[in-house]
């Protein structure tokens, strides 16, 4: 039988790669739930709130996005709006080339991954750098992000000492604390030269126009200190309706993604800076971007636009921990990037209509959800709509279900099956030639065969 | 531009209208995510003090702390915010051997072994300092020394998160500052002094 795309990946994944996604990952689930069941008495009442907050934020768009807008022009923002990738590129590169601006420091966004940014502006003559320390060791490398919170979590320290030599930033040293050093003193000249700084946003509060961002190595921090114009990419489901909301937002993000009770710098970005402070833009850029959103929004799975892109059910997937981010090629992986992705690409969902089925419906990616979304039942809507639109990868894995559809249906056949069936008692069950069952008796035992038990007991019932 | 709002606006709409009802927007009680700790009667400067140790911040409570500090790294070079140079010049004066700048240039920012500007608030249960363009003299300042100091007083300290996101000022750039700049990218290893300081002190006075 044919594995899924994502089983023959994560059967060629290098075992030290497998090892460094297994470990960090785990490592991050476990500091995650004991920092939210020490700190709160019900971290799991935070999580329906929250969900719930959200769920009303989805469904409620049509008011909340001209708000929300609305409220940022108020603070001196200028406001754009991108149905697709293409739409979103262009909108950053028209706001370049007004400024002559060529250079550009960049924080992480993960929208910016979808609409391919930096290599569209590589291509337009802009210089883009990703000052993310994972996020720029990928950029340098050519690589993509393996998690939302962890871009380098599949690589390991010598590979990283490797590209830094072979780019310039040193002798191979593969000191963790060297490396960083190393990438401080390069991005410290490339924030102070860059005309632009670009940042996504955690959230945005519909009521007071403010952008939230949270990092941990404050180089969203140094891009808004250090460049002239800020642009904010931002996908149109990031809104909070309330600014009160960020108090249950912040605590459940931090300690989800990372196991922090705060992430080190939480940026509350409401316009250009204040005449009187001489660092800064003098001017800023919101672009609202769709990019598939609204299709995922139409769709019987709008729940996932609830995601506040934590990682929380990448880390506690069983599935991702084995195979590793690359393995769902795509932006977005794990348990959301199964639902996300497939709902993001379009007229493409074909190609990735086999990742809701990378899935054994465990349930964990739900209950570690601080926005509660129903993943596992979302994967079975998802997994429905790929047999509706016969694709094929969504086939691979499943055994031919032909012959029980048509005993199923006649039934003299049936029943004469069922009877039958009993000669497979007498049978060792390692000599039946049926692959798929081979493969299924490795870790398991069958049960003895009771075929016609059940209808013989119906049938005695009906009787009295 | 307006045509690209309204194409977004139309999609939105399209692909809600088909449903019957829209979730309402629950309330909800912000003490639900206070922490255990700073429920009840605790001092706000202790348990800000224990909750910055615990990120790897500094906490001080006088300006010889802080010279002592510099001293025993040999950080001579830093930026003062010069609203508050008068108040601390004094003592490093009488200490001798510091240079400090009262404007911030941006053309030689490894220059500055420490930076001081002053802080808006801070937040007790998790050890945060709050910045804004207001209250901070040069962002950069803030940011770029090795040494960031944040100068406090204790009534500007919120016991929790939420009572800081109501107090939030009408500024356009607010920071929240939780201990110094870190990442644990490489093999998550805990690396701090990433892009800003390696050490971020708290320094009460008044």
């Amino acid at each position: 039988m044919a594995l899924q795309q994502i089983d023959q990946f994560a059967a060629k994944l290098r075992p030290d790669t497998r090892a460094a996604v297994y470990d960090g990952s785990k490592k991050g689930h476990e500091k995650r739930t004991a920092v939210l069941f020490d700190h709160y008495p019900d971290p799991d009442h935070l999580r329906r709130l929250a969900g719930n907050i959200k769920q009303h934020v989805v469904e409620n768009l049509d008011t909340l996005l001209p708000a929300a807008a609305a409220a940022l022009e108020r603070n001196g923002v200028k406001v754009h709006w991108a149905s697709t990738a293409e739409e979103a590129n262009a909108a950053v590169l028209a706001i370049m080339q007004a400024r002559g601006a060529k250079k550009m420091v960049k924080a992480k966004t993960m929208v910016s991954e979808e609409t391919h940014l930096a290599d569209y502006l590589g291509k337009n003559g802009v210089e883009c750098v990703e000052t993310d320390l994972g996020e720029f060791i990928i950029q340098i490398d050519g690589d993509h992000p393996s998690h939302i919170v962890k871009p380098i979590i599949h690589k390991n320290r010598r590979e990283i000492a490797t590209s830094f030599e072979k780019h310039g930033l040193g002798a191979y040293n593969d000191d963790p604390q060297t490396i960083t050093r190393r990438a401080r003193a390069h991005l410290r000249r490339k924030y102070l030269e860059a005309d632009v700084g670009l940042t996504g946003a955690n959230f945005v509060t519909a009521d007071t126009g403010r952008l939230v961002l949270v990092t941990n190595e404050g180089n969203s921090r140094f891009c808004l200190a250090a460049t002239k114009c800020h642009i904010a990419m931002v996908g149109i489901e990031k809104l909070l309706p309330r600014e009160t909301d960020l108090g249950l937002y912040l605590n459940l993000l931090a300690r989800s993604g990372t196991g922090q009770q705060l992430t080190v710098y939480t940026e509350f970005i409401s316009g250009p800076r204040s005449p009187a402070q001489p660092d800064g833009p003098e001017e800023m850029h919101v672009i609202f971007v769709d990019n598939g959103r609204t299709e995922a929004l139409a769709s019987e799975c709008r729940e996932i636009l609830r995601c506040i892109r934590c990682g929380a059910c990448l880390n506690v997937c069983p599935v991702y921990r084995q195979a590793s981010g690359h393995a769902y090629r795509s932006v977005y992986p794990g348990p959301v990037g199964a639902v996300l992705s497939p709902l993001l690409a379009g007229e493409r969902f074909p190609e990735l209509a086999d990742l809701p089925k990378a899935s054994s419906l465990c349930g964990a990616c739900n209950e570690v959800c601080p926005v509660n979304i129903p993943i596992p039942d979302l994967l079975l809507r998802l997994r429905a709509r790929g047999k509706e639109a016969g694709a094929k990868n969504a086939a691979a894995g499943t055994p031919p279900m032909g012959a029980w559809s048509l005993l199923a249906t006649q039934p003299f056949a049936w029943r004469t099956s069922l009877t039958a069936g009993h000669t497979l008692n007498y049978v060792p069950k390692s000599l039946i030639p049926v692959p798929p069952m081979q493969t299924w008796l490795r870790d398991r035992t069958l049960p003895a065969w009771r075929g016609g038990a059940f209808r013989k007991w119906m049938k005695d019932r009906a009787k009295k | 531009m307006s045509s690209a709002r309204d194409t977004l606006l139309a999609r939105v709409k399209a692909a809600l209208a088909p449903l019957p009802e829209r979730a309402p927007l629950p309330d909800w009680e912000r003490e639900l995510v206070v922490m255990r700790e700073a429920r009840g009667a605790v001092d706000a400067w202790t348990l800000f003090s224990a909750r910055l140790a615990g990120v790897n911040g500094t906490p001080l409570t006088s300006v010889a702390e802080l010279i002592a500090l510099l001293t025993k790294s040999d950080w001579r070079r830093g930026y003062c915010d010069p609203a508050l140079w008068a108040e601390l010049r004094p003592a490093f004066d009488a200490a001798g051997g510091f240079t400090v700048e009262t404007t911030f240039d941006r053309a030689r920012v490894d220059d500055y072994q420490f930076g001081i500007t002053a802080a808006v608030g801070a937040i007790a249960e998790t050890g945060t300092v709050v910045l804004s363009d207001a209250a901070t003299s040069s962002r950069l300042a803030a940011l770029a020394p090795w040494t960031h100091i944040a100068v406090l007083r204790r009534a500007q300290i919120h016991l929790d998160l939420p009572a800081a996101i109501a107090a939030l000022p009408k500024d356009p750039n607010v920071v929240w500052c939780t201990g110094p700049s870190k990442t644990a990218d490489v093999e998550g290893i805990l690396i701090e002094g990433v892009h800003g300081p390696g050490i971020q002190v708290a320094l009460l006075l008044g």
